[in-house]
């Protein structure tokens, strides 16, 4: 027996081996006079349609616009574990890189530990502030991009007579308030008679919160709900989907990404529209500042309207072109700053 | 504080507790046969990829029915993954909790891995309808015990008080049941009077995979829009502690399985309740888990699990 389990830890071993040697093998090419960037990912890979994907769709952009070539000038490293973020920040480190890009809060950590080690080496970490000379924080004006929401929000309720709106919060702390604040100020901005729930689930990853909670809202006549709950947000989304099946239309306002296809029943989506944070947008803006000897250490990068590093897709099948106007209005009018909006909930 | 309020309140625990009384279910038959598995949680993760995948992939094909099929692959996916489990702890007689933790820890990335296979993401694409909310016709009238349990409920619910009823008769009404207690009891006697107490074990094993498999499905279908990592979140863990609460009796189970469902949703209703709002929320998030403690201090001693749970079947001891 003994003999069987030793012989399975040892293939383990091997598999590990070559797993490790696996991923070692896109090595750089000598340095030469290029430009040269990678992307760590988090847990993710960067086709996870989140975060990974769209930072490396910005670093892609970038990298197409200075004709660089993939896996020697530009590249990226999957981190499979949370233990992989320091070995994997490193790995590029060492290889002298002009820019290393990490996505997530959940790099927190590990950026300040490599931004210590490797003083010279330049870091962009995005969503989460890390202060060190050498590391830039890109981090996102939600409040803005969710004022925009509530104004197509507060729009749509009025156009079919509707006045009850929803918010679900993940935790309550002031970064998800922004949410909450910045959708209050945009729906009270276009339909100030709507009522507007506010719940949080004091989770991010529990679609039944998300769902009880939205059960909770939709039978207490919201009509439509805007989520910053994460993965919470999924229950939402659901109720949603099945009350607007069987008929009872109800609305489903996605987060940081574009959430339609989430919630698509049959041919249509529940989810009218979403409030983005353009990570792309902030991996190729540093990325370009970098390449042109601009990079701005040790500071906090806010990415709002003004420079698109928020707002809603492109695309929006469940808006009609006229609150798209609207929006697109509000958005101007924030950008040029004549309008300002709170970062904190009224009350 | 309104009665509409505690109607309302219903229909939402129910959703909560559906798959943790079937996910204790299973961990009952697992335990009364002596084999500890405390890899609920692990296989209700692949249960619940396993039945979100079958139900993004078959819906084009039969758009009503591929929920149904889903859960049906789940309970298939469940026992597949709990024969390691069986495996491991009756025929290599490894620590049962170990072997356990080891499920638990490889259904993340089992699971994820899988997606990515099949999806090119981290988490299967969303299913366009999972199972729908029901209304029982004329149940529905009856006053009071109508809105409860009849008006807007998933059909799951229906399908966990059927397993409980189940459960009961197959565990105290049969000969099956009577070899499958007395194995995790005393496996020794048992085999002295004829028993295969390895197969008994591996049964209890296999079934409580199905029930752990089910409740993931359940899980994904009724309060999610596909699967991903967060979609079981500790559901069975709490799935134990309900075993344990309800003394691994199906009754106790299912009593334990509405007092968390009850207990979870409380924090979201606990504002619009007077005598309640003024408390932090937070306490109410806490809330079903420092329960979970007093009731275990509060029955500690006094819970009677099956005696030879977790111990590795020794056919030379006596």
């Amino acid at each position: 027996m003994k003999s069987k389990i030793s012989i399975l830890v040892a293939l383990l071993l091997i598999v590990s081996t070559v797993a490790v040697f696996a991923t070692g093998t896109k090595e750089a090419a000598p340095a030469g006079a290029k430009f040269k960037l990678g992307l760590v990912t988090d847990l993710g890979g960067i086709d996870d349609k989140s975060f990974n994907q769209s930072t490396w769709e910005g670093v892609v952009r970038f990298a197409k616009s200075k004709g660089l070539v993939q896996g020697t000038d530009y590249k990226y490293l999957q981190s499979s574990a949370e233990a992989d973020y320091v070995p994997n920040l490193s790995t590029f480190a060492d290889e002298k890189l002009n820019l290393i890009v990490a996505p997530g809060f959940l790099f927190e950590k590990a950026m300040g530990e490599v931004a210590d080690k490797y003083p010279q080496q330049k870091l962009l970490v995005i969503d989460t502030v890390v202060q060190k000379p050498n590391v830039v924080s890109a981090v996102f004006a939600e409040h803005e991009g969710s004022y925009l929401v509530g104004v197509a929000a507060g729009l749509k309720a009025k156009a079919d007579g509707k006045s009850i709106l929803g918010f679900i919060g993940g935790m309550q702390f002031p970064l998800i308030e922004r949410f909450q604040a910045g959708f209050e100020q945009g729906v009270k901005a276009v339909f100030p008679e709507a009522r507007i729930l506010v719940d949080y689930a004091g989770d991010f990853g529990a679609p039944d919160k998300g769902q009880a909670l939205a059960q909770k809202q939709y039978n207490a006549g919201a009509y439509i709900i805007f989520h910053a709950a994460g993965g919470t947000g999924n229950g939402m989304i659901k109720e949603a989907k099945e009350r607007s099946e069987k008929g009872d239309i109800r609305w489903a306002i996605g987060v940081d990404k574009d959430q339609y296809s989430d919630g698509m029943y049959g041919t249509k989506s529940a989810v009218l529209t979403s409030m983005m944070k353009r990570v792309d947008v902030a991996a190729e803006t540093v990325a370009q500042m970098t390449f042109d000897g601009q990079f701005p250490g040790g500071t906090v990068m806010v990415f709002s309207l003004k420079n698109s590093g928020v707002g809603i897709p492109d695309v929006n099948p469940n808006l009609s072109a006229a609150i798209v106007a609207t929006v697109k209005d509000y958005a101007q009018k924030i950008s040029a700053g004549t309008l300002k909006v709170s970062e904190v909930p009224a009350k | 504080m309104n009665a509409n309020l505690i109607l309302e309140m219903f229909p939402i625990a129910l959703m909560f507790a559906a798959p943790i009384v079937i996910a204790a279910l299973g961990g009952l038959f697992s335990e009364r046969s002596g084999v500890v598995n405390i890899a609920l949680e692990g296989i209700m993760m692949v249960g619940a990829f396993a039945g979100a995948t079958a139900t993004v992939l078959l819906e084009p094909i039969m758009p009503g029915w591929a929920p149904w099929v889903g859960l049906l692959v789940g309970i298939a996916a469940g026992m597949l993954f709990s024969l390691l489990h069986a495996f491991a702890s009756i025929n290599l007689k490894a620590d049962q909790v170990i072997s356990g933790t080891a499920l638990n820890i490889l259904a993340g990335g089992l699971t994820v891995y899988l997606c990515q296979i099949i999806f090119n993401q981290q988490r299967t694409r969303a299913f366009s309808s999972g199972l729908r909310k029901m209304t029982v016709p004329l149940l529905e009238r009856i006053p009071l015990i109508g809105p409860m349990f009849f008006q807007e409920i998933y059909p799951t619910f229906y399908v966990a008080m059927a397993l409980v009823l189940l459960t009961y008769f197959v565990v105290f009404k049969t000969p099956f049941g009577l070899r499958l207690r007395s194995c995790g009891e005393h496996p020794q006697a048992a085999a002295s009077m004829g028993i295969n107490v390895y197969r008994i074990r591996y049964a209890g094993v296999v079934i409580s995979g199905a029930f752990a498999g089910l409740a993931g499905a359940t899980m994904v279908l009724t309060q999610d829009i596909q699967y991903t990592l967060s979609s079981v979140h500790g559901t069975g863990f709490i799935a134990l502690a309900s075993l344990v609460f309800g003394k691994w009796n199906p009754w106790g189970v299912l009593g334990a399985g509405f007092f968390f469902g009850f207990a979870q949703i409380l924090a979201f209703y606990a504002k619009d309740i007077t005598f309640l709002a003024a408390l932090p929320q937070e306490i109410f998030y806490i809330l079903p888990y420092v329960l979970t403690i007093v009731a275990l201090v509060v029955f500690a001693g006094k819970t009677v699990g099956p005696k030879a749970a977790g111990e590795i079947y020794d056919q030379g001891k006596r």
